[in-house]
């Protein structure tokens, strides 16, 4: 896993509610047994139509908005289980994401990856929001480390919160299979315990 | 204090808690399928690891399989090499595999507990979210990523932040027509689809207690739809009866043993939950969904709620739902003409759903207008269908039993519902594209599926079972 940096970085807005990993990476695509390439699908229904076309009318088609953070309205990633969700996101280059409120399964998979999931209150969601409406320039800076999310138009900022545990995996680069690959004794040792 | 069930079974299988740190949680069984395992064989191979323990971790192949002429070799390309990679990788690792032309073959969530695999007690997980099914028997059971998949491939444990306890109750008797899909979709839309997320969530009360082990699963299932990592329903005599003599359930002493321990599964009278609902069976008729996330249920001779009557901020987003529908806020869906109705998914695919539909349509006939699929769980349930004589009934009908798999729950494998098309479903999600790109779904139980069969239209299946008694 790459390390995670402090960022700062114009957004993405996506202000839909219930946004679900069936609408990030529809099930077709998940054919692949690599974890490479789903960037190109991702919210493949909303940005293209039928003959593949771009829509003009969804935000990544849209050249005035780029950046490495996305923010979504709130549930988001709800539905299955997929960690192609989370690959897809960060394949497309996204370090970030911002909702109100994130499903489990899809914070744990985005975490998993050193996809960072920053969830914020309603009023700060709605405040990025505006922001970016007035100016698609508007930039974020994401502070892992001091857990602050910060608008750099307006100095609002934010705290976030994240496991330490998470945290530390993060800003190291280290994921959990290295840490519980560690534990192999104590594994062992419950194994005949339960016999 | 007591403890609750979820906390009991929680710390059986505690490995290591150290504070600051996620618990590391012993894994007992790990079902794993086609879609979400490669890129962890992958991981395993990168690492120079082995599977750790093989003969806990069990294989199907379901989400990309084809449901009719499954002994020829999938057509589709991308399937077929996803298929045939699972089984090199089981080859290799020394995992057990029910692929397809196994007696045991079907969707991981049905044959797990049909084959006495899924243990009151036990932990569970597997690549998939609807991992919840197995809850009906008293597990900790619950679907990971696929990081986690290698994980668990790699050291039968999982690290996990302890989860918060939610009880549902559902008291009283379910009235005429209604059944456990029903119960499910009414809980879901009446705390959203994000209102249980971070809980593990017990079902109790009476009206729970009265279901078959196959009904538990179908809410058991759906827990993940309201955001919940898992649902799980305390073991009984019931659960007893359904495990006991099944393929790999203990035998003899060892049954005696287990047993003795299951009984003990409960969660303790002053045990203490994170949150109490409680719920009247008598408040819940047929249910039926119109919108985008399973939270958009309603009773079936409701109208559909308008935009206006929504949160300010959440009007985008549901009105954007109706649109996606092609219906509108303040009307019925009664009567809405459909297009195709899918019995199956590991919600509603097995021998009580397929027996329940089949006495229902005995003597009916599909509406000109519907193409209707069966889609059973399990190679052994289509048997059995078969044997029971249901394919003919089906037949008689217009309907197709078709071969096991995960088939229009996920418009992955050829099963899918054209652009625009109504589906009635009697699977678990109607996200938009969900069937199939730009399809569309109402979820509901296989009662109202069925009779959305015979007449082509929404419907309320009482009416007809009215007509049944009076006829
Ligand atoms: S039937 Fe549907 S929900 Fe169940 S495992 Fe298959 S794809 Fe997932």
């Amino acid at each position: 896993m790459k390390k995670f940096e402090k960022l700062t970085s114009a957004i993405v807005p996506l202000p839909i509610e219930n946004i679900d990993t069936d609408q990030i990476i529809p099930a077709r695509f998940l054919k692949a047994t690599t974890r490479e390439g789903f960037g190109e699908n991702l919210f493949c229904d909303w940005r293209y139509d039928e003959q593949k076309n771009k829509r003009p009318e969804f935000v990544l088609n849209n050249p005035l908005y780029n950046g490495k953070i996305l923010v979504a309205g709130k549930n988001f990633g709800c539905g299955s289980s997929r960690e192609h969700a989370a690959w897809a996101i960060q394949d497309y280059g996204f370090n970030v994401v911002i909702s109100s409120f994130f499903a489990d399964i899809f914070k744990g998979n985005a975490l998993n990856n050193g996809l960072l999931p920053i969830q914020v209150s309603d009023e700060f969601l709605i405040s990025i929001f505006k922001a970016v409406e007035q100016d698609p320039a508007t930039e974020l800076i994401i502070d892992l480390e001091q857990q602050t999310v910060t608008l750099t138009a307006t100095g609002a900022q934010e705290n976030f919160e994240i496991n330490p545990y998470k945290k530390s995996c993060l800003i190291n680069g280290y994921d959990d299979i290295d840490f519980i690959l560690n534990q192999k004794e104590a594994i062992e040792v419950f194994e005949r315990k339960a016999d | 204090m007591g403890k609750t069930l979820v906390e009991k079974i929680w710390d059986a299988h505690v490995v290591k808690s150290d504070d600051g740190f996620p618990d590391i949680l012993y894994i007992d069984t790990h079902f794993i399928h086609e879609v979400t395992s490669p890129q962890a064989f992958d991981g395993l191979r990168n690492r120079g690891l082995p599977v750790f323990r093989p003969a806990q971790t069990i294989a199907t192949a379901d989400h990309n399989v084809p449901t009719i002429d499954q002994h020829l070799p999938i057509k589709e390309e991308l399937s077929r090499y996803q298929v045939d990679m699972l089984t090199k990788n089981c080859a290799e690792f020394g995992v057990e595999l029910y692929g397809l032309g196994h007696p045991f073959q079907g969707i991981v969530h049905v044959i797990g507990p049909e084959l006495g695999i899924t243990l009151p007690g036990s932990t569970i997980v597997c690549g998939d979210s609807h991992t919840s099914t197995h809850g009906a028997f008293g597990c900790i059971a619950f679907g990971i990523g696929t990081s986690q998949v290698e994980q668990v491939m790699a050291t039968q444990c999982l690290l996990q932040q302890k989860p918060k306890t939610m009880k549902i109750e559902v008291n009283g008797k379910l009235g005429q027509g209604v059944s456990a899909k029903d119960i499910i979709l009414y809980i879901i839309a009446q705390i959203s689809a994000a209102g249980g997320t971070g809980y593990f969530i017990e079902y109790a009360g009476s009206a729970i207690e009265s279901l078959s082990m196959e009904a538990r699963m179908t809410i058991c299932n759906m827990s993940i739809e309201m955001g919940a990592r898992g649902g799980l329903i305390a073991p009984d005599q019931i659960t007893f009866d359904y495990v006991e003599g099944r393929e790999f359930s203990p035998k003899g002493e060892e049954w005696e043993k287990a047993l003795a321990k299951w009984k003990l599964l409960y969660s303790d009278a002053d045990a203490s939950f994170d949150e109490i609902l409680v719920f009247d069976a008598a408040d819940i008729e047929p249910m039926i969904t119109y919108g985008t996330n399973p939270g958009m249920g309603m009773g079936i001779s409701e109208n559909i709620p308008s935009t206006e009557s929504q949160i300010t901020s959440e009007q985008p987003s549901y009105q954007k739902a109706l649109t996606y529908m092609g219906i509108e806020g303040d009307t019925p869906l009664l009567g809405k003409p459909i297009d195709y109705v899918f019995i199956g998914s590991c919600t509603n695919s097995r021998m009580e759903d397929l027996r329940e539909v089949a006495e229902f349509v005995k003597g009916r006939q599909k509406a000109e207008n519907v193409t209707v699929w069966i889609v059973p769980g399990s190679k052994q349930i289509e048997q059995q269908a078969i044997a029971e004589g249901l394919d003919k009934v089906f037949e008689a009908a217009g309907f197709h039993l078709r071969e096991p798999g995960c088939s229009a729950c996920l418009g992955m494998n050829e099963d899918k519902i054209p652009a625009g098309k109504y589906c009635v479903s009697t699977s678990n999600r109607n996200f938009e594209g969900r069937q199939g790109p730009n399809s569309r779904t109402f979820l509901a139980s296989p009662l109202t599926a069925a009779a959305a069969a015979i007449t082509g239209r929404v419907t309320d299946v009482r009416q007809l079972l009215n007509e049944d008694i009076h006829a």
